[in-house]
């Protein structure tokens, strides 16, 4: 574990401003790893290696600058984060030659925080689904064991940060497409509290569930990268005033005490025996360590995939609608009148779960239906919030599994969607109540050696103390990275 | 129509008086090269998000507050969805439930008898691109120049009975959110245009018949035309048995008739939605104060204030009817106690231009204060009315004080009587013929002599008091 691509983000940070080591060398050694990984895992779409290399010089000719908080440090985006004059895809053919002309909010702030942008990484299109199998450009593969998914929709994301192709990097997360990945790859993932994060140049899914955050090794680089992330931006209206806290100062939490809520509905859904294992001992050494485990009825939580496959659907068949072949993206050739422009050009350029999702909520806000799903949806949602808040008053944080399964086979679940959108159970109810919700690694399944994640859930903008309990789990369950 | 009556509501879009569009910072302006007032907002480029324009919620409350409306606390954003290449985003926004006003009515009549026109609703939402058909090259170009532009749509009740009333009700409304600056209200630009819904039914019905909509009218005229026709079209269906089937119409004011555009089962399923990137919208208790203190003397109040200064009705019309008018006139008013004068300059000479020039009075290069000074030349004498309408259109084009430009053109009056009285005693001298002929009797003569007089004076010399002088000269 010598070479420069194994650091921590935090690790590398702390060499960087001490000039240990340069912009220039850390950035190369992780393009090295890059092209050495890539064959196999094929996390990235875009890589941005001359661009990446410019950056790193130019950084150390001015020289570390410890205002900047991400100086020097390598970072991959997933490819929903809009970056000016580099393409954009969304994993779409839609978007297949779409280049920007602006930057997402948060990539102007990582560039100003001296952040290193290396790669875009891959998704499922448009961010839709679990697994990255939807992306139009590929499938990724977990580093872990190759014949798996990684996990999805931010699948590009964590299998190159655990691949230790980049210390860390940047996620959305509208139904867990931060926390499953993340789980699955054995990273950290942090899902912030709806309105943390600007969502201002990020490809929208379904805007009232979308969230940007981060993905890394660490708990404590997930507070960096959120740091810089985080707070107000005038051109997000969703976007809360509050300002950004120094989320790296969080002080671990103690584990004795700790009041942590199980969630029935969840717990007593079935888990596969190798996540079932990693928990049990888990729940055994958190009480071992003095916390107290507190089962909890959230009765409404069962409707949650009912309720979010209505909203989010809903929500994405409109925010998809601009992209109708006219001012960018994919146009069918030769269409004979409007219409056929319109539906040639979506047909041929989106995928089928993108279709499917389309039609979907379409039908949901059509006229007649609209009282039965959308408005039932929207009620069913207010219920579960009430639920997590009512919780939240019980315990310190909520705990639950990220994923019923670990990383599954390619092809797995290739005609069987429902099934998918129902494994969404232990991840999606958070971002109905806009919570935020820490993803951490809990241990590798005894049979198929893959890592087993839990996640933390905590009160709406209460970031710093989810991270701090984070930091103390850590240190009950060692990093598999 | 002896037994059939009109039934129609009007649903009226008027573009908002604001610096930049309703969503995101550029300029809201049209006609400008194509595409240069965009960005990844108003493109719907992937990933933009709408920022709500504090001012178009301002102005949209402002108008409702001026039409008695209940002004929302809370009011919703909404997308409304359809495909459409001038609509970048896919979807308009809009709002559905709750506007931001609800309520409210405008009178319309005789000042003693009026008729009120109750309003439903005031939304705001935002404009659409323009699509251009080049027919030469048999392509369709778009310019987003006009999509995000803020818009609010005033939506009647039912209540206007015929092409007239729909005529004065859309003037007396333009004319009152012109006066407010609520919008520019130019109607060619199509910042002020409407949807007409009529129906008929038998005179003093209680229910509704099949109602037409008439989309897109720009002008007073086409709107009373187009309910015109269409009145008469649903009654000589209704007359042959036939039904008036509910339908989309668009008026051809060439034709002068309507024509059909969809019909009732081509409509649109917009799949209204709470639109999910805006929080709801508050306005506050504090905010509507603020409205109340900036919001002008309502027209009418305007125009009895202007007839008690002795302006005929028309004078005190015109001058309402032309935007920020009264503002000048008031200035001017600042710097001569003489109204009507003022009045009768702007009606004749000020408005006019400024018609031709397409500038607001505050705008042109005649400062108030300097047409109080034409006014009082005219008033004292000084300057012939003649002369001040020859220098009016150099005064209108350079500015400049009113005097000084008569002056330079040697057309001021003399009124000086030493002055007066040496080019009399010359004109005497030089006839000493007419001169005897007055003295005895033929009085006359002495219009010979002041035209003397004013040949003499090239025209500056004031006749009447020229008149005087001479008398008094011819009777020593």
């Amino acid at each position: 574990m010598s070479e420069l691509y194994h650091l921590t983000l935090s690790e590398a940070r702390e060499k960087l401003l001490d000039r240990e080591i340069s912009a220039s060398e850390l950035t190369a050694a992780c393009l090295g790893r890059i092209e050495r990984s890539e064959p196999e895992i094929r996390a990235c779409l875009t890589v941005m290696a001359e661009q990446a290399v410019q950056t790193a010089a130019e950084l150390d000719r001015r020289g570390p600058d410890p205002e900047r908080p991400l100086w020097g440090l390598p970072l991959g985006l997933k490819d929903l984060y809009c970056t000016k004059g580099v393409r954009t895809t969304a994993a779409s053919r839609m978007l297949e030659n779409y280049v920007p002309a602006y930057d997402a909010h948060v990539v102007s702030k990582l560039k100003e925080a001296g952040a290193v942008l290396m790669c875009k990484t891959n998704l499922d299109e448009f961010a839709m689904g679990s697994s990255t199998e939807f992306s139009a450009f590929g499938l990724t593969r977990n580093p872990w064991d190759q014949s798996k998914i990684p996990g999805g929709s931010s699948g590009g994301a964590a299998a190159s940060v655990a691949a230790y192709q980049t210390p860390g990097g940047l996620g959305t997360d509208t139904g867990g497409s931060i926390r499953q990945p993340a789980a699955l790859c054995g990273c950290v993932g942090l899902k912030p509290t709806y309105g943390r994060v600007s969502r201002y140049g990020i490809l929208a899914f379904a805007s009232s569930l979308d969230q940007a955050g981060p993905l890394a090794r660490r708990v404590r680089d997930v507070a960096w990268l959120l740091k810089v992330m985080a707070g107000p931006d005038d051109r997000d209206n969703t976007c809360s005033t509050r300002p950004a806290e120094d989320y790296p100062s969080a002080a671990p939490g103690k584990l004795k005490g700790l009041r942590l809520g199980l969630p029935q509905e969840l717990w007593e859904a079935r888990l596969d025996p190798d996540v079932a294992e990693v928990v049990k001992k888990a729940f055994a050494a958190l009480e071992a360590a003095g916390a107290v485990l507190i089962p909890m009825a959230m009765p409404n939580l069962r409707y949650s995939v009912a309720a979010y496959y209505i909203l989010a659907t809903a929500e994405a068949s409109t925010n998809l609608a601009r992209f109708d072949g006219l001012r960018y993206g994919r146009r069918s050739e030769k269409p004979r009148d409007l219409t056929e422009l319109y539906t040639a050009s979506r047909s041929e350029a989106l995928g089928p779960e993108v279709q499917r999702r389309i039609l979907l909520g379409t039908f949901a806000l059509s006229a007649g239906y609209y009282d039965a799903y959308y408005q039932q949806a929207a009620r069913v949602r207010r219920l579960i919030r009430d639920d997590y808040f009512q919780a939240l008053d019980r315990c310190d944080f909520l705990l639950a599994p990220v994923s019923s399964l670990p990383a599954w086979d390619f092809g797995r679940f290739a005609h069987d969607p429902v099934t998918v959108y129902q494994l969404d159970l232990m991840t999606l109810p958070v971002n109905l109540a806009g919570l935020p919700a820490l993803s951490l690694p809990a241990g590798l399944g005894p049979r198929s050696g893959l890592p087993v994640g839990l996640q933390l859930i905590g009160r709406p903008f209460d970031e710093m103390n989810l991270l701090g309990a984070g930091l103390a789990f850590e240190e009950a369950f060692p990093p598999l990275l | 129509m002896s037994d059939l009556e009109a039934v129609i509501g009007l649903e009226i879009h008027c573009q908002l008086k604001t610096a930049t569009k309703l969503f995101c910072s550029c300029q809201a302006r049209s006609g400008d090269e194509p595409n240069s007032h965009i960005c990844e907002v108003c493109s719907g480029q992937p990933g933009a998000l709408p920022r709500l324009n504090g001012r178009a919620l301002w102005l949209a409350a402002k108008a409702g507050l001026a039409l008695g409306c209940q002004v929302q606390e809370v009011s919703i954003f909404s997308r409304k969805n359809y495909f459409y290449p001038d609509l970048p985003a896919g979807f308009q926004t809009s709002q559905l439930d709750p506007p931001v006003c609800l309520g409210g009515a405008l009178s319309i009549g005789p000042e003693d008898d009026p008729l009120l026109i109750r309003l439903n609703r005031i939304h705001l939402e935002d404009d659409a691109g323009k699509c251009v058909h080049d027919e030469a090259r048999g392509q369709t170009l778009v310019d987003l120049n006009r999509a995000g532009t803020p818009l609010i749509e005033i939506v009647t009740e039912p209540d206007l009975r015929s092409s007239a009333q729909t005529a004065e009700f859309l003037k007396k409304l333009h004319a009152l959110l012109v006066h407010l600056e609520v919008t520019e209200g130019r109607l060619e630009e199509g910042e002020f245009r409407c949807d007409v819904n009529i129906s008929l039914r038998p005179r003093g019905a209680a229910w509704f018949g099949t109602r037409c909509e008439i989309k897109n009218l720009n002008s007073f005229r086409h709107a009373a035309q187009a309910v015109a026709y269409e009145a008469v079209r649903q009654e000589s269906l209704l007359a042959q048995g036939l039904e008036v089937s509910q339908e989309t119409r668009l008026f051809d004011p060439v034709r002068q008739e309507t024509r059909s555009l969809r019909s009732k089962e081509e409509a649109h399923d917009y799949r209204y939605f709470p639109q999910p990137d805006l929080p709801p919208v508050l306005i506050s208790g504090e905010m509507l104060e603020k409205i109340r203190a900036e919001m002008p003397e309502p027209p009418e109040k305007v125009k009895a204030r202007l007839k008690g200064l002795g302006l005929t009705d028309e004078q005190a019309e015109r001058l309402l009817d032309r935007r920020r008018a009264a503002e000048y006139f008031d200035a001017a008013r600042l710097a001569l106690e003489e109204p009507k004068r003022l009045a009768t300059l702007m009606v004749e000479l000020l408005l006019p231009a400024c018609q031709r020039a397409g500038l607001d009075p505050p705008d042109c290069r005649l400062a108030p204060r300097d047409l109080a000074a034409l006014a009082r030349l005219m008033a004292d004498n000084t300057l012939s009315r003649r002369a001040a309408y020859e220098i009016f259109p150099e005064l209108f084009e350079k500015g400049g004080d009113p005097a000084a430009v008569a002056a330079a053109r040697g057309l001021l009056q003399v009124s000086d009587s030493g002055a007066i009285e040496a080019l009399a005693a010359e004109a005497i001298a030089a006839h000493p013929e007419e001169a005897e002929k007055y003295r005895q009797g033929q009085e006359k003569i002495l219009s010979f002599f002041v035209g003397q007089v004013m040949k003499k004076s090239r025209g500056a010399a004031n006749p009447k008091l020229a008149g005087e002088v001479l008398a008094g000269l011819l009777n020593q």
